[in-house]
């Protein structure tokens, strides 16, 4: 029907003829009236594209008159509207609902002449053959493609394998001098070309002279489907696994055949684990009291979230008492077990969004825990670290082997940390440094810098958000447990956190640097006379805290957006991270992340992601009031300074 | 006899009648304002710095063929700063200050709401592109973007039909302000009409740049486990999506598992966003830079040559822009005059050619008529069309599935002449 449309829309556009148009438009206007014949003899006589139009419209039952105005449209259902196309004009106008419009009815003398025009065409032969079949992968319509996906798997032809796998992956291209369809597979920085429909090699080609197969979600299930099924004999055990696990829960009848075939073959203790898990929960529902028996033995032994939803409908609709009770033990294991798993992936999220507080926060640690300054311009480091990490990733693309890309982030860490630390050095040299002891204007000063920083950032790098994509090695995650996923990026950075924590707190205790900076934040007057350069330990211990941010900024990328904004995101967390910790202390900085991150993650799922933030900051309101210097008072006279 | 009173008088009349000429000769001069409201800076930044490009592209074109009734336009400029009691002042120093005739401006609900007491009691004229929650119908707005009937429910309807997977349960995920809030009560109400019972409806409402998505992502494969299809319906605003994504990525969820159908993320938004975790996952809007017409390829070629790069994107709420402008053009040149109340008599009707495909027509309701598009998301962070209507859509300002907003009418022409009326009220002066 669309195309319907298209042929008038073209049509009404390369027509130049006004003074026969109004005629024309006259007569379809003439179809609304009582007696259509006279128009319709006068149309059909018309060579005229909108006369056509309005006469296969009339033929097929499409031309309405439109109550509003009593225009002559060609109506053209669209879900439960219609669109409009004016007959009369050709102007494609809003689609209207059914009640809006009028079919214009036809008594047996005018479809007879309907007829005698000869109006109506012949549909277009459907393709057979394995080569029209794929020719109509690339066809306009969705449903056009699903009918030749349908074919190819009817056809029975192993070529369709390969085919509908390119299809799946986005492998799959018209080639645009001659429109044959080809499989793309990359070599090197192009494309390999095979004929689909021969899979036959037809030579190099690059992207540029390809237009992509374009397929939807639906057809992607469709294609995965037919080819899942296949899978399970793969020679590949991974493949064979994954097709296992996709059939659990919805297996068809010849599905089932199939496994028991695969699954007495199989030697690989995973993939047959998989399998039988995916055959009982086909059989739970077998007609023989023994075999839901035995099914429902191998469901309790699971953990798979579908398993469950598998169990309680199954509870629902078993009949036999002996297998109801035994459905319900298997139900209840499942339930405990998953229950514990549940909580297991609680506390795992918890540490991971402590360990993002606390990476954001250690920066903050030092520059206010152990220097005293409130520095607003914190998250700008965190920020300034982030946009390190972009820079050098665009660095590696462009200069370095696509084979080393991964390695980017290494190279990222240092960096991040070199530029926000002398972003940090820069900033007590030429601000902080003569707002010591005055704690308000610190603030301030530094909330001013912040925005100057952003600002800065939005100019030089532009407004939108920049592209930072994770290295292969943090991508994904694997299944622990059934439901209960691991994804690398959080492991990592979870990793990376400890790291950090860990050398600054070699760096505090081991070095003399850590003694100098300790000396001067204790007692700096006694520093100074023992022959500490205090104002240059200042920069160094604020630079250290900087570049901690910075670092912090590197692992932030990788989960979060890279924008200007990124830093005022953390800044909010990071205080209150250190205040709640206990100003001054490392050990405390760990511990108030962690629990705050843990709480947060046991709370979100009870409260809600906005109830359960502002509970957390109840609480620590709370918890402030009564334990004003925080979770790790420092004790003694340093305190008191 | 000739007194030199006369003569005083003669040469005062005629040194009158010469400065009466030159100022009206300077204001034809004159040129005409237009007002440009978007934040420059701070977290709006991100989308609304494209669209004050997409105004000023406007401008210079319309300079460029000679001005607007003879007289050059100039845009004023303004940074509201992503600062929401700001926009309602900056918008009243444009109308009162400046003397603008027209604002194209505001991106957030939030920031529209706050300036709509200023141009309703300004008597200004404000063109909003961006698509919201509807339920609303001012006087002295023009609103360019979808309303939830040409967005938000095709979008659903989309994913319940046998080509878009046929799904069963739902996930409403959004931010937590008022345009998902609202769009989510639509939506509910929708496929509650639809049948879905409320066990598989789950609405999630999450902070503004909310970063930790690891419990919701699982929330929603635990839901999605029970055994029927399910669909996420995001409203989630900007910023949070890319975490969010990536998070989905990561625990293993692909676009053919739960498809998720964003009405956030568009062209702008995905190129800063490594697109190998989005491919297939759903956007419905208005208008893509992939849609194949004469008109589009125009409006690309020109916000590619105006801004200089070829990278740039164009994206629906630059085209909603563009169509605002269009209008406003065409109105003023059918007025006569940039005077607003002239204006707005004007605009119902007018009738612009769009980048989208087919008419886009203003209806008295102050909304536009506009096809719908679903896209799916493909590894160079274009669209897909994959579904769309096939003609334009009219927009609804009061949706027809809240019982309350159902009731209501907005046209501003006779006999209603109200924004939200359950019947016209006629005046009788007997």
């Amino acid at each position: 029907m669309s195309c319907l449309r298209l042929a008038i829309l073209l049509i009404v556009a390369f027509w130049s003829v006004p003074a026969a148009a109004q005629d024309v438009s006259e007569l379809i206007r003439q179809l609304g009236e009582s007696d259509p014949k006279p128009a319709i003899e006068a149309l059909a006589k018309q060579d005229d594209p909108k006369a056509k139009a309005a006469l296969e419209a009339l033929a097929k039952g499409l031309l309405f008159r439109r109550l509003e105005d009593g225009a002559v449209v060609i109506g053209d259902p669209d879900g439960k509207m219609f669109a409009i196309t004016n007959a009369e004009t050709g102007d494609v106008e809003d689609m209207l609902e059914p009640d809006k419009i009028e079919v214009i009815a036809l008594d047996a003398a005018a479809k007879g002449l309907l007829e005698q025009a000869g109006i109506g065409g012949a549909k277009a032969a459907v393709p057979l053959d394995f080569a029209g079949a794929v020719k109509g992968l690339n066809a306009d319509s969705f449903d056009t493609k699903r009918t030749a996906i349908d074919q190819l798997t009817a056809l029975g032809d192993g070529r369709a394998i390969p085919v509908l796998q390119a299809l799946a992956d986005g492998r799959l291209f018209s080639r645009k001098s001659d429109g044959l369809i080809v499989i793309g597979d990359p070599d090197g920085n192009r494309l390999r070309l095979t004929d689909a429909s021969t899979l036959k090699v037809v030579g190099i080609g690059d992207a540029g002279d390809l237009d992509p197969v374009f397929i939807n979600n639906n057809l992607r299930n469709v294609v995965s489907e037919a080819v899942g099924k296949l899978g399970l004999l793969s020679p590949d055990a991974g493949q064979r696994r994954r097709a296992a696990d996709a059939l659990i829960g919805n297996a068809t009848p010849d599905a089932v055949g199939l496994l028991r075939k695969a699954f007495a073959e199989e030697r690989n203790g995973d993939v047959r684990s998989a399998m039988a898990l995916a055959i009982a929960s086909a059989e739970v529902a077998a007609e023989d009291k023994g075999a839901r028996l035995a099914a429902v033995d191998v469901l309790a032994g699971s953990t798979d979230l579908r398993v469950r939803s598998l169990l309680q409908a199954r509870l629902a609709a078993e009949t036999d008492p002996n297998v109801r009770a035994a459905v319900q033990i298997a139900f209840d294991s499942v339930q405990r077990k998953l229950q514990v798993i549940g909580w297991a992936a609680n506390l795992f999220q918890g540490i991971s969004l402590g360990s993002v507080l606390l990476l954001a926060a250690i920066g903050l640690a030092i520059t206010f825990g152990v220097m005293g300054v409130i520095n607003m311009a914190h998250g700008e480091m965190i920020m300034l670290g982030a946009y390190t990490t972009y820079v050098t990733q665009e660095v590696f693309r462009a200069f370095i082997p696509q084979a080393y890309f991964d390695l980017y982030l290494l190279c990222a860490v240092p960096a991040g940390f070199a530029v926000a630390a002398l972003a940090g050095i820069a900033l007590e040299r030429g601000v902080i440094r003569f707002l010591y002891g005055r704690a308000l204007e610190t603030l301030l000063a530094t909330w001013g810098i912040s925005l100057i920083l952003q600002q800065l950032v939005r100019t030089v790098f532009g407004a939108p958000n920049k592209e930072v994509s994770n290295p292969s090695w943090m991508t994904g995650g694997f299944d622990l447990v059934g439901g209960f996923t691991v994804t690398w990026n959080r492991l990592v950075i979870i990793l990376f956190c400890f790291l950090v924590l860990g050398a600054i707190a070699l760096i505090l205790r081991r070095t003399s640097f850590g003694l100098h900076m300790r000396a001067v934040t204790q007692n700096r007057d006694m520093a100074a006379a023992m022959g500490i350069p205090t104002a240059r330990i200042d920069a160094m211990t604020f630079g250290l805290g900087s570049g901690v941010a910075g670092m912090a900024g590197v692992a932030l990328s990788q989960i979060g957006n890279v924008s200007p904004n990124l830093g005022q995101i953390y800044i909010v967390d990071s205080f209150l991270v250190v205040v709640f910790g206990g100003v001054g202390s490392l050990a405390g900085t760990l511990v108030g992340a962690m629990s705050l991150g843990i709480v947060n993650k046991l709370l979100e799922p009870v409260a809600g992601a906005v109830l359960g933030k502002v509970a957390i900051l109840v609480a620590i309101i709370l918890f402030i009031q009564r334990r004003p210097r925080g979770l790790f008072a420092l004790k003694g006279r340093a305190a008191d300074a | 006899m000739h007194s030199p009173i006369t003569l005083a008088k003669t040469l005062a009349l005629g040194a009158g009648l010469g400065a009466l000429m030159w100022s009206a000769a300077a204001s034809a001069q004159a040129p005409i304002k237009v007002g440009v409201l978007h934040s420059l800076s701070g977290t709006m930044a991100i989308s609304e710095t494209t669209l004050k490009d997409t105004v000023l592209m406007m401008v210079d074109d319309i300079n460029k063929k000679g001005g607007l009734l003879g007289r050059k336009v100039e845009a004023v400029v303004v940074d509201p700063a992503s600062n929401w009691p700001l926009f309602a002042e900056k918008a009243r120093e444009l109308i009162t200050k400046e003397k603008v005739s027209v604002v194209f401006g505001c991106w957030t609900s939030v920031s529209r709401k706050s300036v709509l007491p200023v141009f309703e009691e300004l008597n200004g004229l404000l063109f909003y592109p961006v698509q919201y929650e509807g339920e609303e119908s001012s006087k002295n707005v023009f609103y360019t973007g979808a309303a939830p009937n040409q967005q938000a429910i095709p979008a659903v309807e989309y994913l319940m039909s046998a080509e878009g997977g046929a799904a069963k349960r739902w996930v409403l995920a959004g931010t937590d302000y008022v345009y998902p809030r609202t769009t989510n009560k639509i939506l509910e109400a929708f496929l509650k009409s639809k049948g879905v019972p409320a066990e598989d409806i789950m609405i999630n409402y999450t902070p503004f740049g909310h970063s930790d998505w690891q419990t919701i992502v699982a929330d929603i494969k635990k839901f999605a486990s029970a055994g029927k299809k399910t669909a996420v319906v995001s409203t989630i605003n900007g910023d949070a999506n890319v975490p969010f994504y990536k998070e989905l990525a990561n625990a293993g969820i692909s676009a053919k598992d739960i498809p998720v159908v964003a009405f956030s993320v568009g062209e702008e938004e995905l190129a800063g966003i490594d697109t190998k975790n989005l491919v297939g996952h759903l956007a419905a809007w208005n208008y893509f830079q992939s849609v194949k017409n004469p008109v589009n390829d125009g409006f690309i070629k020109q916000w590619k040559t105006f801004i200089k790069s070829d990278k740039r994107v164009t994206n629906d709420p630059m085209e909603a822009t563009y169509i605002g402008f269009k209008m406003w053009a065409q109105a003023v040149m059918q007025a006569g005059t940039a005077d607003v109340d002239a204006v707005r008599q004007a605009m119902y009707g007018q009738k612009v050619k769009a980048p989208g495909g087919f008419n886009s027509v203003m209806n008295t309701n102050h909304h536009l008529s506009k096809p719908v598009y679903i896209g799916e998301i493909r590894p160079d962070g274009q669209f897909n069309v994959v579904w769309k209507t096939k003609g334009p859509v009219k927009a609804d300002a009061w949706s027809k599935f809240i019982p309350e907003s159902a009731k209501l009418t907005a046209d501003w022409t006779y006999p209603w002449v109200c924004g939200n009326c359950e019947k016209p009220k006629f005046g009788k002066y007997e």
